[in-house]
């Protein structure tokens, strides 16, 4: 698959007004995954021949954010967190019913390509705990019940 | 304006160039500074931590050295200058800190590792280190790559400094090397596991300050304080880069460059690095002589007098190999000379004219290229021809130089404006406005592929009006370690090849594998290897391999360096040069010297440019007459760079090296 024209534009603009290829590295990976839910090895060796990077730099930045997908993700990303606050508030039990209700374990995708549950230190929601972030739009959602949990699955077998 | 800034390093203040590093301003007032991913030839890093030192007055903490630049320290508050302390009780602890966190996922398997007993990590943990850790958790483990057939991984034993990746990146110029992953988790890999595309990838093995990545076909062989250590010449290329050459008893363990800044820094090509395997195999060590068609070993004594019966009274011809020293060059002139024959060393045929040192070397010097902002490759891929040199063209690319080609399209690991690949493309530069960027420093590379057809000297002369019109330097770049030096000295014949051995009947053969010999002339083969030309024998004379004696050898730029004997020759076999003083002898027409001292005395006479040893005369510029080339496409001298000479042709790594690069060629990248 070639390099979609409007992302080429998009990686030269960067490059042009973050203050040199290096500088744009980040936000051309944020941009890919923005596009394509994440990262290919193809892409990834095309937008680091346009930065003028080589690929295995480009992958060292990509694979130092644990937010960069390196592998295929669901349309819908789950970022469950299991820190000190939302363990406490009972996260193991989240995690215990999205597995009963999608058959997915941490890392893992449903079959359906539709979620993707990771655990995630942190997502800043101590007070909603336990937390998630949610979707494309990183959309923090709290305090977390099996209600809630159906809400944001909605109709999904 | 000047730059200079003053610096107090440990009471010692100096004025250095306020660009500098500490570490560097350290170097310049003798202090040493430990430091594992910092290099002076890579870019900075800053990420092993190990040169942390206490910049007095600077913010309450320890400071990387190798990152902080002179300019950017504060002065005291009367105008002092800055102060830093590398021996302060803060900068011990500091350092005991980073040894120990260093040494907190390191296997600590010194006794079965190969870096033992020269490795960066031992020497810095006893001279910085505390002898205690309080790590008790199990230590982290990584796969080891696979990053082909001459570097060995141990992963597990990587500090992550990263001098690898930036070689790799920076200089090699390939793409394959990163560091992926973030804190215990960061590792060095190669990108998709493929292995590495370059043929100075061996240079990782000394850059790696760990074992992580050592040797492959040295490993597990010797321990370095086995080893006797000769400085020498390397003759693989014509570049002369300075090596060192460890043996263990009488075999070649290990080959490692030697820093020389004017020629090829501290790297090495791959086959220089990797050739000593081929100096093992298919020796010449007795002297053979063919009876009914067929070789059989033979006394020294038998051999000389069948060469010597054969030579008396007949049209002699010599031919001098690719890899002989200027002694044997001079000697072999010498006595075929003597018997009215003639010699030459263009065996490839490249048209270099004789006498005009400023055409068949030319004006500029290795180290000009760094400094040149334009630079034209005519008929040359300087990636094969000589890697170490290339990538000092990719250097000066970096800089900012212009690069331009033309001949045949590659790829160089730099971009380059292909100009056309024929000689018209080369005649018609002479119309361009070439003067319109005189004043920067130019230079015109001229390779050997461009030369050695019918019209190189025209060629040559297009490329010498190239650098009258754009005022810039010329530099030959040969092949053959030999040329140079043979060219000096002036074994050549008016004509060339064909007519050196035009009606010859005999043929003195000192390795020059290369050529192809046709039926009818004796031939006498001297040489170390049993290739091609000892195939096409009728006497073979053993001789010495480049290791095993003392020679003289002029590099490409002209600059004569010697080599001196690691060891000595396989069995029966004799230095070059005393071979050829035993056939004098023998035609009873000794040639007047008995010792090496002796002949270098005659040479140097005849010839005093050679005393120089490491200089690079100046050659005075004479035009060629400017005639029309032909027509045809530039092709490059060299098609495989693994298998250009005896020695690695006789080479197992050099084998399977080039199999890999031709299957590489053949299959396109998936990539791209």
């Amino acid at each position: 698959m070639t390099l979609p024209a409007d992302l080429e534009t998009r990686i030269r603009h960067l490059v042009a007004h973050e203050g040199g290829p290096r500088a744009a590295m980040l936000e051309t990976l944020r941009s890919v995954q923005a596009a394509e839910g994440w990262v290919s090895d193809e892409r990834l060796a095309q937008v680091a021949a346009v930065l003028g990077v080589t690929p295995a730099e480009l992958d060292g930045v990509a694979s130092f954010y644990s937010l960069i997908f390196r592998r295929p993700v669901g349309r819908t990303v789950i970022l469950l967190c299991d820190g000190a606050s939302c363990g406490l508030n009972g996260a193991d039990a989240i995690r215990d019913a999205i597995r009963d209700r999608l058959g997915i374990g941490y890392g893992q995708t449903t079959p359906d390509g539709r979620f993707t549950l990771i655990n995630s230190a942190c997502v800043g929601g101590c007070d909603r705990a336990p937390a998630a972030v949610v979707g494309p739009d990183r959309t923090l959602v709290g305090p977390l019940t099996p209600a809630l949990l159906e809400e944001l699955i909605g109709g999904a077998p | 304006m000047s730059n200079l800034k003053k610096i107090n390093i440990d009471g010692i203040e100096i004025e250095v160039d306020g660009a500098m590093t500490i570490i560097q301003a350290a170097e310049v007032a003798g202090i040493e500074i430990p430091r594992f991913c910092y290099h002076e030839r890579l870019t900075i890093a800053g990420n092993c931590r190990m040169c942390l030192v206490e910049v007095v007055g600077g913010p309450p903490k320890p400071a990387a050295s190798c990152a902080m630049q002179v300019r950017d320290l504060r002065p005291g508050p009367n105008g002092e200058a800055p102060v830093v302390k590398t021996k302060s009780p803060m900068v011990k602890k500091a350092r005991e800190g980073v040894m120990e966190f260093l040494l907190i996922n390191h296997p600590l398997d010194c006794p079965i590792c190969d870096q033992g007993g020269e490795c960066d990590l031992q020497d810095q943990a006893m001279a910085y280190g505390v002898d205690f850790s309080r790590y008790r958790e199990p230590k982290r483990a990584s796969e080891n790559l696979n990053l082909g057939p001459l570097v060995k991984t141990e992963m597990t034993r990587c500090i992550s400094c990263t001098r690898c990746v930036r070689f790799t990146t920076e200089v090699a110029g390939i793409t394959q090397m990163g560091q992926t992953g973030r804190g215990e988790d960061s590792e060095i890999t190669s990108y998709l596991n493929v292995t590495l595309d370059s043929n100075l990838q061996g240079n990782i093995i000394d850059l790696c300050p760990v074992g992580a990545l050592t040797s492959k076909p040295y490993a597990f062989t010797a321990r370095p304080w086995e080893l006797t250590k000769t400085e020498s010449i390397d003759v693989m290329d014509a570049l002369g880069s300075n090596i060192r050459v460890d043996t263990k008893g009488r075999e070649v363990m290990r080959i490692l460059p030697r820093n020389h800044d004017g020629v090829n820094e501290e790297w090495i090509s791959d086959k220089t690095r990797f050739i000593w395997d081929g100096l093992r195999r298919q020796r010449l060590d007795v002297p053979y002589v063919r009876d009914n068609g067929r070789l059989r070993k033979a006394s020294w004594a038998e051999a000389l007098e069948r060469a010597a019966k054969a030579m008396k009274g007949k049209r002699v011809a010599g031919l001098v190999g690719d890899l002989a020293p200027v002694e044997a060059a001079f000697s072999l002139k010498a006595l075929v000379e003597g018997l009215g024959g003639h010699v030459e060393c263009r065996t490839d045929g490249a048209r270099l004219p004789a006498g005009n040192r400023s055409a068949y070397v030319g004006t500029a010097k290795i180290e000009d290229i760094d400094s040149a902002r334009r630079i034209l490759i005519i008929g040359s891929n300087p990636r094969i021809e000589a890697p170490v040199l290339n990538a000092r063209i990719r250097k000066a690319w970096t800089n900012g130089a212009d690069v331009a080609l033309i001949g045949e399209a590659a790829d160089l690991t730099y971009d380059y404006a292909h100009l056309g690949n024929d000689r018209a493309t080369l005649a018609g530069m002479l119309t361009q406005d070439l003067a319109n960027k005189a004043g920067t420093p130019g230079i015109v590379i001229v390779g050997q592929g461009a030369l050695n057809e019918a019209d190189g000297e025209a060629v040559l002369a297009h490329a010498m009006r190239i650098c009258e019109l754009g005022d810039c330097k010329l530099l030959v770049l040969h092949t053959a370690a030999s040329r140079v030096g043979a060219m000096d000295v002036g074994a050549v014949t008016e004509g060339g090849l064909t007519a050196a051995t035009d009606h010859a009947e005999v043929i003195f053969n000192l390795g020059a594998d290369e050529v192809e010999i046709a039926a009818g002339p004796f031939v006498i083969y001297q040489g170390s290897h049993g290739d091609r030309g000892a195939a096409r024998a009728d006497v073979i004379l053993p001789a010495a391999a480049y290791t095993e004696e003392n020679g003289l050898f002029v590099n490409t730029e002209g600059r004569p360096q010697l080599a001196f004997r690691a060891g000595f020759a396989p069995g029966e076999a004799k230095e070059n040069w005393a071979i050829l003083r035993a056939l004098s002898a023998e035609l009873g027409a000794a040639l007047p010297w008995d010792s090496l001292a002796q002949l270098r005395g005659a040479l140097v006479k005849a010839h005093p440019h050679l005393a120089e040893i490491d200089e690079v005369a100046e050659n005075a510029w004479q035009p060629l007459e400017l005639r029309a080339p032909g027509k045809a496409t530039f092709r490059n001298a060299i098609r495989d760079f693994y298998l250009t000479n005896p020695i690695a042709r006789a080479s197992a790594v050099m084998a399977e090296l080039s199999a890999m690069a031709k299957a590489r060629a053949a299959t396109p990248m998936a990539a791209e």
